[in-house]
């Protein structure tokens, strides 16, 4: 069947047709359809243009994004950045897309953990573990996340107020306003330290490659883990060490009927992670236990007969083979959780979505801030999935 | 025989008389396998089994045992006190037996709430007879059209004496059934056309699929029910106006359309090469091809995940809640608003949340025994 057998006469493509203007010219009708389909769907889209153009004219809506530069006046309870009501819209809306992006990591990181952890439980041999996980999974994925993030933030609502607050240890507070407990006061030096946390993390990262790459070329084994320790642990506490130590403790205290000092989960935000990430943790479990029944049972059975534990065989032989299957899903149900934080509206957290929202009631700038929704989203979207294709090409299985 | 038997026994009479083997069978066995199987795993089902007697107990306690069912109305106003006192140590199902049939059948006229109640049990007949297999044919589109004739009269009424209700009293769970039966009726056909276009060999028809499908999947259903809330009015010529609920149902079909159209696809893509050539040395048209070879087998193939995708679907029409549509989650929502009824939230979303997971838990079952069963054909 090798190339050589074919007549090469048959390997030339077929010789170009000239067109012929006839409906029984497969181009021909497949250009007829091309021009109908585009003409038509090219008219919807001007006749909803033009008519969009006479009704911002009629009601004298000026289009343009000229209102990002004024005054917002809309309070922002929970920012990462400073905010104030005087600043800007550009700046308020900044805020929202910070706060969709700290819900969304911090879910997507919990959602994992527990979602493997539940995945891996179904699984388990023993018979209440898997019961109870797979309960779990079939309950939590069969009711809408709206409902869930609604009946969360009705929880946290029935929590006593400041006065009558949990108080499990000395500083932490639980009530109907969230969650206060002590924080360090912020100051250069932790930013300092976590900067040569981050070096030392990549340091480690480059010595342990050129050590491996000294090993392949004389076969050494060169010991990293001390290097590791000095540039991970060492270099931070040194530098913050250099910077004069600064450690106070601001703990929160009830002043009148809220407290003060100390760090806030706020009950909207607690109430959608906490949603978020149940419900992503209950379809990501389905994905793990997918992607570890899918490796060969032989891989098992020639890991066990190498004699490795259950917990080694699962780390070193099962999981690293099931994740070239679990990655694909995975992407996308990272992706409906960054989407899903859409919901945040509904709760009062003020992601972005909840504060276009507000600009464009307040503008009157409705395509403006629906625009900036779906491109916030839009960019949200195509990042995470870029960057899962990125991983997911580098542990694909290199085939001939 | 005997012989050797007695010989052996007597060439060794001191011999203790062996244990038998561990049992493997029976229910003793099972669960030293399944529930004490090592120290680990025996403490976990320790651990485990108490946690789970511990809130079941106190489940049953809040559910059951120290629960309200029912409240005075005193002048139309239900007197809570009694709820109140619990201190959430008892549920207060006395919401759930007062606002019941707000929650179901929204601001619907109340003498006429049989005709939303007859509606949600068409509707749920019409599920069921889709699902039948033997109805898998040119009959159901009959059937379908019947029935939403019937639900749109029982709905708004006006003829054969019954009273004319407008749209804007509609509410509750018929809500959620029209939303989710209207969109997947419509984004289906919608998908599988524009799967077909995004495999076509046409650029410009294949460039507009794909278009619209990563388009409406990379954001979120919120953004595009505010656009058919606060956008979609500036999109029409002055004067015609749709109305709020038909937006939104507009909005839903184009979202499920893309998500079922990339099913749909996954179906399309999965079937063998030859079955397309097969198609095309018969002489078949390309609607021919596509109609009796390709799609009875891409989408026989794809089942299990379009139910899948159906039942996600179904849980987000909830959605709607946000631009203010009267949906059953909304409806839910809404009972709590009244001051004498505040604080019981969690026990109105319990009975919502409880709909909505029969709903999803018979179609996700019914996947489930549907690919056991088309897979019959795989299985050794």
């Amino acid at each position: 069947m090798s190339d050589a057998t074919v007549d090469p006469r048959f390997r030339r493509k077929p010789p170009k047709r000239p067109l012929r203007l006839s409906w029984a010219d497969e181009r021909i009708r497949g250009i007829v359809w091309q021009i109908l389909v585009v003409g038509v769907v090219g008219t919807i889209f001007y006749w909803l243009w033009s008519n969009t153009a006479h009704n911002l004219e009629v009601r004298r809506i000026a289009t343009g994004f000229g209102f990002l530069n004024r005054e917002a006046g809309l309070p922002i309870a929970e920012h990462v950045i400073s905010y104030e009501p005087t600043d800007t819209y550009l700046r308020a809306l900044t805020v929202g897309v910070l706060n969709t992006l700290k819900v969304s990591i911090v879910g997507i990181v919990l959602a994992t953990i527990l979602g493997t952890t539940i995945g891996i439980a179904r699984l388990s041999k023993n018979f209440l573990v898997s019961k109870i996980a797979s309960f779990y999974v079939e309950v939590i994925r069969d009711l809408p996340l709206l409902l869930q993030l609604l009946f969360w933030y009705t929880v946290m609502q029935g929590l006593p107020g400041p006065r009558q607050a949990f108080h499990p240890t000395e500083g932490v507070f639980l009530s109907n306003r969230g969650l206060r407990f002590p924080a360090l006061e912020w100051e250069g030096a932790h930013t300092a330290a976590v900067v040569a946390f981050i070096a030392g993390i990549v340091l480690t990262w480059l010595y342990g490659r050129s050590a491996r790459a000294k090993q392949m070329a004389d076969g050494q084994p060169r010991r990293v883990w001390p290097a590791a320790i000095a540039l991970i642990a060492g270099l931070p506490v040194v530098v913050w060490l250099a910077m004069g130590a600064p450690w106070t403790i601001e703990w929160p205290a009830l002043r009148g009927f809220n407290f003060r000092g100390g760090a806030n989960v706020s009950p909207e935000f607690a109430a959608l992670l906490i949603g978020l990430v149940t419900y992503t943790a209950g379809f990501i479990a389905e994905v793990v236990r997918a992607g570890i029944l899918a490796v060969n049972q032989g891989q098992w059975e020639a890991a066990q007969a190498l004699g490795l534990r259950h917990g080694s065989v699962l780390r070193l032989i099962v999981l690293p083979q099931a994740l070239r299957v679990i990655i694909p899903p995975l992407t996308s149900n990272y992706l409906s959780l960054a989407k899903n934080s859409s919901l945040a509206v509904a709760i009062g957290y003020q992601d972005i979505v909840s504060i276009a929202n507000t600009t464009l009631n307040q503008t009157g700038q409705a395509i403006e801030g629906i625009a900036i929704i779906m491109a916030v989203y839009l960019t949200i979207s195509l990042s995470i999935s870029l960057f899962m294709n990125w991983y997911n090409a580098r542990i694909a299985l290199v085939e001939r | 025989m005997s012989d050797i038997t007695l010989n052996a026994a007597a060439a060794n009479p001191e011999a203790t008389p062996r244990n038998p083997p561990v049992a493997t069978t029976g229910p003793i066995a099972w669960v030293r396998e399944n529930l004490f199987s090592g120290w680990l795993s025996t403490a976990v089902t320790l651990l485990l089994g108490y946690l789970i007697i511990r809130s079941v107990v106190g489940f049953v306690d809040w559910a059951f045992i120290n629960a309200i069912w029912s409240v005075p109305v005193v002048n139309g106003v239900a007197q809570t006190q009694s709820c109140r006192e619990l201190h959430g140590a008892g549920a207060c199902w006395a919401v759930v037996t007062e606002k019941h049939r707000f929650m179901l059948f929204g601001t619907y006229p109340y003498d006429e709430h049989w005709r939303p109640a007859i509606v949600c049990v068409l509707f749920v007949a019409l599920y069921i007879v889709s699902a039948m297999r033997r109805f898998w044919n040119w009959t159901l589109i009959p059937i379908w059209a019947v029935m939403l004739t019937l639900i749109g009269i029982l709905m708004w009424g006006g003829v054969f004496g019954l009273s004319y209700v407008p749209q804007e009293r509609w509410g509750g769970l018929p809500i959620t059934l029209i939303l989710a039966t209207f969109g997947l009726a419509f984004a289906f056909p919608l998908s599988i056309l524009v799967a077909l276009g995004r495999r076509s060999n046409l650029p410009a028809i294949k460039v507009l699929c794909v278009l619209y499908v990563e388009l409406i999947r990379g954001v979120p259903l919120i953004s595009l029910l505010f656009m058919a809330s606060v956008m979609f009015p500036l999109f029409l010529p002055e004067g015609m106006n749709i109305d709020k609920l038909l937006r939104a149902q507009i909005a839903i079909i184009l979202f499920a359309g893309a998500y079922l159209a990339e099913v749909v696809r996954g179906g399309l893509q999965a079937l063998p090469k030859g079955q397309y050539e097969a198609a095309d040395a018969m002489g078949l048209t390309y609607w021919q091809k596509t109609g009796l070879i390709i799609l009875p087998q891409a989408l026989r193939l794809v089942i299990p995940p379009l139910v899948n995708t159906f039942i996600g679907f179904f849980k987000d029409t909830s959605l709607v809640l946000i631009i203010g549509i009267f949906d059953l989650l909304t409806a839910g929502k809404t009972a709590i608003v009244e001051p004498a009824w505040q604080g019981f939230g969690v026990e109105v979303y319990v009975f919502v949340g409880l709909i909505y997971l029969v709903f999803c838990f018979a179609m996700s079952k019914y996947s489930q025994a549907l690919e056991t069963d088309l897979n019959r054909h795989s299985r050794r």
